[in-house]
């Protein structure tokens, strides 16, 4: 990929910004060292609570700029917990904001030049993937009982196809987590990539206006897949709880 | 032109898996366009749709994001 670049002492392989270094120095990683994922991920932490706890201490009845983004984010997680899993799902509301917000924040944060987009790693979505995996399925079993099973037993469907039907869901319930870790990671990983490649051919003379111009667009399209991942996350999140709250077909 | 068979799978596979992200393609499109071509016919129902459009499209586009990931598997992984 790009080798006619290769020589000219830049970074140019496009897999070369998901490394995980240290922050300070060149030794091993362990679990406990500084990298520049523990960096952004503090950079993150920060920007939330900026929005949402500075942001929005004014408590203005006409609210400033930053007080209404904080207000539209939160109405728009809100009437989504509601619209797709009810209103007994609101109680896990706080839990679904965070996660929409820690996302939407690597996402952003991530377009940045030289920036570290956590999201990209499937270490990081996997665990949120499995955090919501787990915790679905701890709530279903909890609120529901032995008929949260009902789930994989489709009583709508003719007596003879529910076996098989049973082992299709079972085995798409257990897929959850690895779809709705990879999305995320995948899209961002790849969406890195494609700017990091066409940045490559911009080294070279004569295509160098086309893939500036590339690079420009993809720009565009990953700010719009940024916030579009991040909301698929949440929404599947929802989903996912409405199967637990309401297992019935 | 030297290199062994194992290298030349890797960047044939590569390009295989690749054929995934257009089919992908095809089934993104044909979600975004039936919710079109349906929210023309009624507009007053459409914007209580979009969440189900999202949904759809995150499951197409999940697959094709999986044939991306053999790809990147193939390219630096094996």
């Amino acid at each position: 990929m790009a080798t006619e670049a290769e020589g000219t002492g830049l970074e140019f392989h496009p897999m070369n910004q998901f490394i995980v270094k240290p922050l300070f120095g060149d030794g091993p990683v362990q679990w406990y060292t500084p990298t520049n994922v523990t960096l952004w991920m503090g950079i993150i932490l920060l920007c939330v609570v900026g929005l949402f706890v500075f942001g929005t201490r004014g408590r203005a009845i006409v609210p400033n700029r930053v007080q209404s983004i904080a207000e539209l984010g939160y109405g728009m997680v809100h009437k989504m917990v509601e619209d797709v899993t009810g209103k007994d799902g609101l109680k896990y509301f706080p839990y679904i904001m965070c996660l929409f917000l820690f996302i939407a924040f690597a996402n952003m944060l991530g377009l940045l030049p030289k920036a570290f987009t956590v999201t990209s790693h499937i270490a990081v979505t996997g665990v949120l993937a499995l955090a919501v995996f787990i915790s679905v399925t701890v709530i279903g079993f909890v609120k529901n009982g032995t008929h949260f099973l009902g789930l994989f037993w489709v009583t709508s469907a003719p007596l003879a196809l529910r076996p098989i039907l049973a082992i299709i869901e079972v085995i798409s319930y257990f897929v959850r987590p690895v779809s709705h870790s990879i999305r995320l990671a995948g899209n961002l990983m790849a969406g890195h990539a494609v700017i990091k490649v066409f940045a490559g051919f911009a080294a070279i003379a004569l295509v160098s206006p086309l893939s500036i111009a590339a690079v420009v667009a993809m720009y565009g399209l990953e700010v719009l897949v940024a916030f579009i991942q991040a909301y698929v996350f949440t929404i599947l999140t929802c989903v996912y709880l409405k199967d637990a709250l309401h297992p019935g077909h | 032109m030297e290199g062994n068979i194992a290298e030349l799978g890797q960047y044939i596979g590569a390009g295989l898996a690749a054929i995934g992200s257009g089919a992908a393609a095809i089934g993104v499109g044909h979600v975004a366009g039936n919710f079109l071509s349906g929210a023309l016919r009624n507009p007053s129902a459409a914007a209580g749709q979009t969440a189900t459009l999202f949904i759809g499209i995150a499951f197409a586009e999940a697959l094709g994001i999986f044939a991306f990931l053999v790809a990147l598997l193939l390219m630096f992984a094996v």
